[in-house]
């Protein structure tokens, strides 16, 4: 299957004016339409090295961006729409491209029930599968995107996919999503990242997706097995702290925070059995990036040992 | 020409030539119209899950999945209900898909609800909303314009959510509007009513399938309207198989609580869509009940579009028309015109003023 970089500019934005952009995000197939230029220059930037699908085939979820009617493309305004239907209200079509990532995410969190689903960034290197859970604001998305730029495979940044009764991460590679201050961090740790559309103003201020597919073997289905479960936790100018978590505070957290735990019962709770028997569990409070990452790595080692 | 989804419904056997592409038109269909799970079932029950492509599997699954979560559920709040309504002294009636579902009727495999719908008497209205408030089921934050409306107007009170748990209770005193033309005697209903569960009650059989028909041909918005077609087709498949004197007393019935009208068009939909084996005695009478050419004619160009799920698939010459046509008769069917004018400005005025204020909470909300 080609790549979507592999074809060419006319080729590609034809195909995306026409509904028929069959992108392969990890598991699933998204069948895109749009005419925006954001979203096309977005898509280009951020999901060259993404499979591409013929039209042949079945795609899981088919979204478009676009103006409702002439007014509505008058007045700057589109709709997202998902199998037809308009699950949120009309945006601004200058933050098209935040909000196509976000649909994508959505699409995943209210579907897709047949695995565990937690709210977790995901990243694995050296086989080692690693889970960092969090609530929005602690900082997994800014420290997964230094991890990913530190050599580590990202599995995910939003959604932790876990067969039922395993402890097995399935890859759902996708763009990093960046908010506001955390923008400028990654700059300074990493000059050369690359970064797609800026969407300002949004309800969560300044967002901006960075490619995360950097890893050899980033879009490799197969599944790799999570060891490590950290709870990261960014303070400004806080000292790095390190501490093993009990698990069952883990568990709870975890499952707390999960899209689907609840809504699975036995299975869900089987399947965090099964997972937080494999995990060790940590708290991490940090605020410089590089000392996150060498303690993360070190914890990598011990478990790569046992 | 029915779309892919009742084609598989008809015919499950359908499913297994079905082209890559054909799938991603059915699974959406599905979605909309809140049928993955149903199918999912009827394809486990003939044995072709084995048979179709993995991915489109994983989308019947997971909604299977949250039909499962939402049957644990129900059966977790009928156990407090029936303490709360205990305590009232008042029966527990389920109604719709909660009926469905604690009733084990066929209409409930693969069945998705929203909110749990009971049936009290009137006069015990009050008694049961203290009571259910001290079981944790409160009103959530009304306008007194609506909370107005449905204490004067509708056959319910306002929902009542659990503070807790969040379900959603919808507290029903009688199947359609008091300000609605058919004139019905609630009493009729809770007369015939039958323990189907200990502690449990439901509609009997024929007026089940009316109230069903009623709901469902006064509604304005039919974005389950297949799916409630649906659930009719088995009611009346299974009620015409197990009881003996469901056919002979349906139209009757009818006749009595006076909604023989939403009947007609139930028989005679379920027919179109789901080739329903209607006794043809019963079809015969029920050409008395069919209205004037014209009219056939109008609701039949209206129902057979709103009936399609709610897909660009499905999107045939005049489906918004359809549905806007069938949205303004919904209101005029709940009452007369001399309270309804002042009510629709009313409420136009009141969304005009909140919109802007809503919107933006929801799409956060949704997006967090």
């Amino acid at each position: 299957m080609p790549r979507f970089k592999e074809i060419t500019d006319t080729e590609a934005k034809d195909t995306l004016a026409r509904g028929d952009l069959r992108l392969m995000v990890g598991p699933f197939a998204y069948c895109l339409q749009s005419n925006e230029t954001l979203v096309f220059d977005g898509l280009r930037k951020l999901y060259g090295d993404h499979q591409i699908l013929p039209t042949e085939s079945f795609s899981d979820f088919h979204l478009s961006l676009r103006p409702a009617n002439l007014v509505q493309k008058w007045r700057k305004k589109i709709d997202f729409y998902f199998d037809g239907q308009r699950p949120f209200n009309r945006i601004e079509s200058q933050h098209a491209y935040a909000f196509l990532e976000w649909g994508m995410n959505w699409c995943v969190s209210t579907t897709a029930n047949e695995q565990l689903k937690l709210h977790a960034a995901v990243l694995a290197k050296n086989g080692i599968g690693l889970i960092l859970p969090g609530l929005p604001g602690a900082g997994k998305s800014t420290l997964a995107a230094a991890l990913c730029l530190a050599g580590w495979r990202i599995l995910s940044d939003e959604h932790a996919l876990i067969p039922f009764r395993t402890n097995n991460l399935i890859p759902l590679c996708r763009p990093i999503s960046l908010k506001n201050q955390s923008i400028e961090i990654i700059r300074k740790f990493d000059a050369n990242v690359v970064l797609g559309p800026e969407t300002h103003e949004t309800h969560k201020g300044t967002v901006v997706h960075m490619k995360a597919d950097l890893a050899p073997g980033s879009h490799d289905q197969s599944f790799i097995p999570a060891q490590l479960m950290i709870f990261p936790r960014y303070s400004q100018e806080a000292k790095l702290v390190l501490h093993k978590k009990p698990k069952t505070e883990a568990f709870m957290f975890a499952g707390l925070h999960s899209f689907n735990y609840s809504l699975l019962s036995q299975t869900g709770f089987d399947t965090m059995c099964t997972l937080m028997d494999a995990v060790s569990c940590y708290d991490l409070t940090f605020s410089d990036l590089d000392k996150a990452v060498q303690v993360i790595e070190k914890l990598l080692l011990e478990a790569g040992k046992s | 020409m029915n779309p892919l989804l009742v084609k598989v419904l008809n015919d499950p056997h359908k499913s297994t030539q079905l082209t890559l592409n054909q799938w991603e038109i059915l699974i959406p269909q599905a979605r909309v119209a809140s049928l993955l799970s149903t199918l999912y079932i009827l394809l486990e029950e003939k044995g072709l899950l084995g048979s179709i492509p993995d991915r489109p599997r994983a989308h019947l699954f997971s909604d299977w999945l949250i039909h499962n979560s939402q049957v644990q559920t129900l059966k977790y709040e009928v156990k407090w209900l029936k303490r709360a309504l205990g305590k009232a002294d008042v029966k527990l009636i389920l109604l719709k898909g909660a009926a469905y579902i604690a009733g084990n009727l066929p209409a409930e495999r693969g069945r998705l609800i929203g909110d749990i719908d009971l049936l009290v008497p009137v006069e015990k209205i009050e008694l049961c909303e203290t009571v259910l408030a001290e079981f944790g089921w409160k009103p959530g934050e009304q306008e007194p314009y609506d909370e107005q409306y449905y204490r004067q107007w509708m056959h319910e009170i306002p929902p009542l959510r659990h503070v807790n748990r969040g379900s959603i209770l919808d507290v029903h005193h009688t199947i359609i509007p008091p300000t609605a033309k058919p004139n019905l005697d609630a009493k009729k209903l809770f007369a015939d009513a039958h323990e189907i569960n200990p502690g449990i009650w439901v509609l009997a059989a024929t007026d089940m399938v009316i109230h069903s028909a009623a709901h469902l041909f006064h509604e304005g918005e039919f974005d389950h309207g297949l799916r409630d077609l649906l659930d009719l087709d088995r009611l009346l498949r299974h009620f015409g198989e197990k009881e003996t004197q469901f056919w002979a007393q349906l139209l009757p019935r009818a006749k009595e609580l006076d909604l023989q009208r939403p009947l007609y068009y139930a028989l005679r939909y379920v027919r179109h869509f789901f080739h329903n084996p209607i006794p043809p005695s019963v079809l015969e009478m029920t050409s008395a009940l069919k209205p004037g050419y014209l009219k056939t004619r109008i609701m039949d160009f209206c129902f057979l579009r709103a009936f399609l799920p709610d897909h660009p698939s499905c999107c045939i010459r005049g489906v918004s028309i359809a549905r806007f046509f069938l949205y303004l008769r919904s209101h005029y069917l709940r009452m007369p015109i001399h309270l309804l004018i002042p009510h629709l400005v009313r409420k136009a005025r009141m969304r005009y003023f909140n919109d802007s204020k809503q919107d933006e909470g929801e799409t956060n909300k949704a997006l967090n």
